[in-house]
């Protein structure tokens, strides 16, 4: 393992190559109201070793994404109805169910959101782990048990070969989601899949999670997708956003870019929902109302039947007749920095107040 | 005591629960929080015990007829197959501890060697229903849809009829023997398990851990085997103990009636019968061992198969 990473991590992110690409995918639940298109349409792409965060309000497709990739879509009455996964270079939509196991938990790994039941309550969590490491590698049962004592230790997990024989109801919440990450990490995936690792959990141990996870994916060289709606989260990880609504990219930039320049009124509304707290503090005297936290007006809409028109229209500040009745196309306005908005020249600069 | 966890399966989907859906899991740590010495077997034995006293009672009786059925030729010098009409009905003495038969056979060893017969249909049936029902319950509640639809439609067909008529018509069809028996107790035992096993699989497949197992690259089979499994045992080693005392009952009846554990295997529902119309008045022996037999194998098992549910399913437990 040792050796791997020194391999890895010897490539710089700029030069490296494309793991995972992802072209035209869509995703749709056919339900008995109609089409649900929870992934419309999605393209992107993650080199080795890359930090991408995928951000956006619950249900606007974020985890459907990561489900698709692994090809866990609930099937019915979900389906990958278009487009191509490609991991290196190999297109995971045309594999058998069997080769695709290979695939899951050895080349792409998840975390999920609930630690607390995340875990098989019957197995001690080195069970666990070491079941993950014989399903993909050729080693003993004794092998397997002493690389999960190795993977709890590189998780930070105190006294490993005391805490593989417990069970996930003898640790806390913090421990059960680095057991996770140890089970995921265990057979060195290329690509990580991280859906909202550090909501169930409280604040103080998402630091720690979330500086774990970044400090395995550099000296492992895993490439990291991390989903959340915490932009707090993403400013701290991640090198480049995609933000996603209503089943679709509409922006997608380097970190900075994103927080200093947003072109799309999503994003935009999104930062300026964030607490500021130097904002409240100088203020903190005057009339609490005028320093009331924005908001983006409505809700998430449902994806069945979509009006024709941007999906973000009847929220938008700035949506006109043409935003109504046609959906903006995606759109390069500056290198690295796409977004699908009519407006997005005009918009530019007028960023969070 | 110590309230309840909330270790139902149904209570903890989607929920923060500290503990997962299986009861034998937060049992070690609910277990020390009331002050067992769970490190050491016997210190939880011992702790187990002494709460509750009827299991120990129950598990006594069972441990008793399992040693009784392996050292039978151990225990008595009689044969029990062995006939002496110059003996016929003798009363209880020395020589013949619980007296004879009307063909001069050593009832004591009948009695004995009975409890052979008796645990082999007890515990044989109750594999078998386990084995069988875990598989139907297992694959209805994963698979759902069709094969869902059709087993369960099955199983409600069996357990419209009742236990007793359906053995009867079983092992009618099947014609006497003892493994004949075994299957006919077996399959009315089936709809109570695969309902059990389906309901906790209903359950447990919607978890998060099942969904984890399969980003991990496990298959259905391997999911529904390891993962889902073991998670359903608790109820299932409660139902199954409580069962024992009922294939019991059901191989006595089944023998009473002729249908049983044919000759020369001595039965202790066959000796009741045998004896019952003719002998009860001249010879009361004859019915009083073979019954004793019977209901004190019932009433242990059954002792057993409730301590074992109060131990394994919290939300059963009375304050005591």
């Amino acid at each position: 393992m040792e050796k791997v990473a020194e391999k890895v991590s010897a490539d710089t992110p700029a030069t490296a190559k494309t793991v995972l690409e992802v072209e035209g995918l869509k995703t749709y639940f056919f339900v008995r109201q109609g089409v649900v298109k929870a992934v419309d349409d999605i393209s992107f792409s993650l080199k080795a070793g890359e930090k991408l965060a995928i951000v956006g309000e619950s249900g606007c497709g974020k985890s459907m994404t990561a489900l698709s990739i692994l090809r866990l879509v609930p099937d019915p009455p979900g389906r990958i109805v278009a487009g191509s996964i490609k991991l290196d270079g190999k297109d995971l939509l045309k594999l058998s169910d069997a080769e695709m196991r290979k695939i899951r938990g050895n080349q792409i790994s998840m975390i999920f959101q609930e630690p607390m039941t995340s875990l098989n309550p019957v197995w001690s969590i080195g069970n666990q782990i070491s079941e993950a490491v014989m399903l993909h590698q050729n080693v003993s049962r004794h092998e397997a048990f002493d690389k999960a004592v190795e993977m709890l230790k590189l998780v930070k997990i105190p006294e490993p070969s005391r805490r593989a024989r417990e069970y996930p109801h003898q640790l806390s919440g913090g421990m059960r989601q680095r057991a996770m990450t140890a089970m995921a990490l265990a057979c060195n995936p290329h690509v990580l899949l991280a859906d909202e690792p550090t909501t169930a959990l409280d604040v103080t141990i998402q630091a720690q999670i979330l500086d774990l996870i970044l400090e395995l994916q550099e000296r492992l060289g895993t490439a990291v997708v991390l989903i959340t709606h915490d932009l707090g989260v993403v400013a701290e990880t991640a090198k480049r956003v995609i933000v996603m609504y209503g089943g679709k990219i509409v922006e997608e930039a380097a970190v900075e870019d994103l927080f200093e320049n947003p072109l799309h009124p999503y994003t935009q509304g999104l930062l300026a929902a964030v607490p500021h707290l130097a904002a409240l503090s100088t203020q903190a005297g005057e009339a609490a109302s005028r320093n009331r936290l924005k908001e983006i007006p409505g809700i998430v809409p449902a994806l069945v039947n979509l009006p024709k028109g941007c999906v973000f229209a009847p929220r938008c500040p700035h949506a006109s007749d043409v935003c109504r009745n046609e959906y903006p196309p995606y759109e390069m306005k500056q290198p690295g920095h796409g977004v699908a908005c009519w407006h997005a020249g005009k918009l530019a600069g007028g960023a969070h107040a | 005591m110590s309230p309840p966890p909330s270790e139902s399966a149904a209570s903890t989907i989607g929920g923060h629960s500290e503990s997962g859906p299986a009861a034998n899991v937060s049992f070690d740590a609910e277990l020390a929080r009331a002050g067992a010495n769970v490190n050491s077997r016997w210190g939880m034995a011992l702790f187990l015990a002494k709460r509750y006293p009827l299991g120990g009672v129950g598990l006594a009786i069972v441990t008793l007829f399992i040693l009784v059925a392996v050292f039978a030729p151990l225990i008595t010098g009689h044969d029990p197959l062995a006939t002496n009409p110059s003996i016929s009905l003798a009363k209880p003495a020395a020589a013949h501890l619980m007296g004879t038969d009307f063909m001069g056979r050593d009832l004591f060893s009948r009695v004995i060697y009975g409890a052979r017969t008796s645990l082999a249909v007890a515990f044989g049936a109750t594999l078998l229903g386990v084995v069988f029902g875990v598989l139907i319950g297992l694959a209805s509640g994963y698979l759902g849809g069709w094969v869902d639809l059709t087993t369960q439609r099955v199983i409600d067909m069996l357990q419209a009829l009742p236990t007793l008529i359906l053995a009867m018509a079983m092992a009618a069809a099947l014609g006497p023997s003892l493994t004949n028996t075994i299957i006919a107790i077996a399959i009315p035992k089936l709809p109570s398990i695969a309902r059990v096993i389906r309901a906790s699989t209903l359950s447990l497949r919607e978890m998060p851990f099942v969904e984890a197992a399969r980003a991990m690259g496990m298959s259905e089979m391997r999911i529904a085997l390891r993962h889902i499994l073991p998670n359903t045992l608790a109820p299932l080693i409660v139902l199954a103990t409580a069962g024992l005392g009922s294939a019991i009952l059901v191989e006595a009846s089944l023998s009473f009636l002729g249908l049983g554990v044919p000759e020369p295997h001595p039965s202790w529902g066959r000796m009741l019968s045998e004896s019952a119309a003719e002998y009860v008045r001249t010879a009361p022996w004859l019915v009083i061992f073979p019954g004793l037999a019977i209901t004190f194998a019932v009433f242990g098992t059954n002792l057993l198969g409730d301590a074992l549910r109060d131990i394994l399913d919290p939300r059963q437990r009375t304050s005591n």
